[in-house]
């Protein structure tokens, strides 16, 4: 018997003539490694049933507030938001989806470590949500250091000895309003998103970790 | 032919063979979606976000013209904390913070290169409409021996706590200057008109987005300190977790700071404490990242028993 959880794959039809093709490669792997009743399933196991697995999709509802958010502020630029009382309410949106979307992350977090998340090979998921938690504290720093107010001020220049006394500082300058902007709209997004779509993909992948049994053991008896 | 590995409850899971329930994904995603927009805006609208506008070299020199001639003057005799800083700005022999033999921050060297008394002082004063007095003073100083220079310098480092703004104008007491007086006079007057805001930010060209000269110069200055302590964002007040106002700022940064708080990091370890703070949080971030893998760490969940209340369902049937 195996002591992982593991998937089932459907191997996907494809032609004989077709067997050799890149493209057909790919979308037979692709679909083998999470066909659509898993990608997008309609079941979940019947333990799944405590409010704590709200948090993830708060989670990613906060995000994706966040993203829109963020591309209206990037509409009129960076100080738009000073001038203007539209401006102030969407940064003020974006500022409280970020708070919304840390307190919602963090709770999902402690949710999974207490339900040791990781077991049954979901190490990688768990080290994609540790990553991702880390992007996004960046792309929050970047985002108070690029408001062009006084918080940007002060943090940056709290903010610079921190990152200069482990050589950070020479290439990720706080002090250096293009750089931050740069890293807070394109770059450090573009890794959250990223990150987060290969953890959301990781867990339809593998599905949601079983309870915790202290004996291997037959869980649930037969469905 | 593989190993079997015995079970482990903290790594492995039995194949799951309960039972199924319909669970619709698309309607909780949006469900959530919902409510946290609602709440996004409700807060928004409630208590709105912060802006205190940013201080201007123009703001500080007018509002504390001693502070300012202070500041001024400590980046011309290179005692500054930007001058004393070393890399990445400038070469300073035995500066810059260690982890016990490992010198990070002299490794990686001088990137962003920053030298106060041509930047922030002598430079700016090159740029402005001259003068006659200033050019005599410029040339006078720049064509004197490094002794004279600092034996000026020195002079008026020591008068300048005892200087006075009458009439909008700084008043330092008589003393052996040379040329550095009437630098510092015709400097503080380029700042307080907001020249010098301009010419530090410009020295890069027409366009600018690189603030790090006028940070650095207004970081050294007594009034941001004080500007920052008034609202609470010192380092010993759990500093740039905050926001201005009451805001809760960056509060998943409390571990971050809360070491800047405590003894030895506030004691013994302070000259190089952001090096350690850093240290310790790359291996404890490590560790949370690892935690699959280290065991101990990763019986914790099972110790502590909170799955239980969880999966609190399962367990009962």
């Amino acid at each position: 018997m195996s002591i992982r959880d593991r998937s089932v794959a459907p191997t996907t039809p494809i032609l004989e003539e077709d067997a050799a093709m890149w493209t057909a490669k790919i979308r037979r792997s692709l679909v083998s490694t999470l066909p659509p009743e898993r990608l997008i399933p309609d079941r979940q196991p019947s333990y799944l049933s405590s409010w704590i697995y709200m948090f993830g999709a708060l989670t990613l509802a906060a995000l994706s507030i966040i993203v829109v958010t963020g591309v209206l502020l990037s509409l009129e630029g960076p100080t738009w938001w000073h001038l203007s009382s539209v401006g102030l309410f969407v940064n003020s949106l974006h500022l409280w989806s970020v708070e919304l979307f840390f307190f919602f992350m963090v709770v999902h977090l402690w949710g999974k470590f207490f339900m040791a998340a990781w077991r049954g090979n979901r190490a990688l998921t768990w080290m994609t949500g540790v990553i991702t938690l880390l992007a996004s504290v960046g792309a929050a720093l970047t985002g108070y250091v690029s408001q062009t107010n006084f918080d940007s001020q002060w943090i940056a220049t709290q903010a610079k000895d921190g990152l200069n006394s482990v050589g950070v500082g020479a290439f990720f300058n706080v002090l250096n309003f293009g750089q931050m902007l740069m890293w807070h709209i394109i770059l450090l997004p573009l890794a959250v998103i990223a990150i987060t779509v290969l953890h959301v993909l990781l867990v339809r992948k593998h599905g949601i970790v079983p309870p915790i049994e202290l004996t291997e053991a037959n869980q649930g008896g037969e469905a | 032919m593989s190993k079997q590995r015995n079970y482990n409850p903290d790594r492995d899971v039995s194949p799951w063979r309960g039972g199924y329930r319909p669970y619709d994904i698309a309607k909780e995603l949006t469900v959530c979606f919902v409510v946290v927009a609602v709440l996004t805006i409700g807060l928004a609208i409630t208590f709105g976000s912060p802006d205190d506008k940013a201080i201007t070299i123009k703001q500080w020199s007018s509002a504390d013209q001693v502070d300012f001639a202070t500041t001024a003057i400590s980046e011309l005799d290179g005692t500054s904390g930007t001058a004393t800083y070393g890399a990445p700005y400038n070469h300073v022999d035995g500066a810059g913070q260690k982890i016990g033999p490992i010198a990070l921050q002299q490794w990686v060297g001088v990137h962003h290169p920053v030298d106060p008394a041509r930047d922030f002082v002598l430079g700016p004063l090159s740029t402005t409409p001259q003068s006659p007095a200033l050019d005599s003073a410029l040339t006078r100083f720049q064509g004197a021996s490094p002794s004279d220079q600092a034996a000026w310098e020195a002079a008026y480092e020591k008068a300048i706590p005892h200087a006075k703004v009458i009439n909008g104008k700084l008043i330092v007491p008589p003393g052996p200057y040379g040329p550095v007086q009437v630098l510092m006079a015709h400097l503080t007057a380029m700042a307080t008109t907001g020249a010098l805001d301009t010419s530090i930010v410009q020295g890069s060209g027409f366009y600018g987005t690189d603030y790090t000269k006028s940070l650095l110069f207004i970081g050294d200055s007594g009034y941001l300190a004080n500007q920052g302590a008034d609202h609470h964002l010192s380092g010993d007040q759990w500093g740039m977790m905050n926001d201005t106002g009451s805001y809760p700022g960056q509060p998943w940064l409390w571990l971050y700071t809360l070491w800047y708080q405590v003894p030895p990091f506030t004691t013994s370890w302070g000259d190089n404490a952001d090096a350690i703070v850093w240290a310790l949080m790359m291996l404890l971030t490590l560790g949370l990242l690892l935690i699959p893998f280290i065991p101990g760490l990763r019986s914790i969940p099972r110790w502590t028993r909170v799955y239980r209340l969880i999966w609190r369902d399962h367990y009962r049937s």
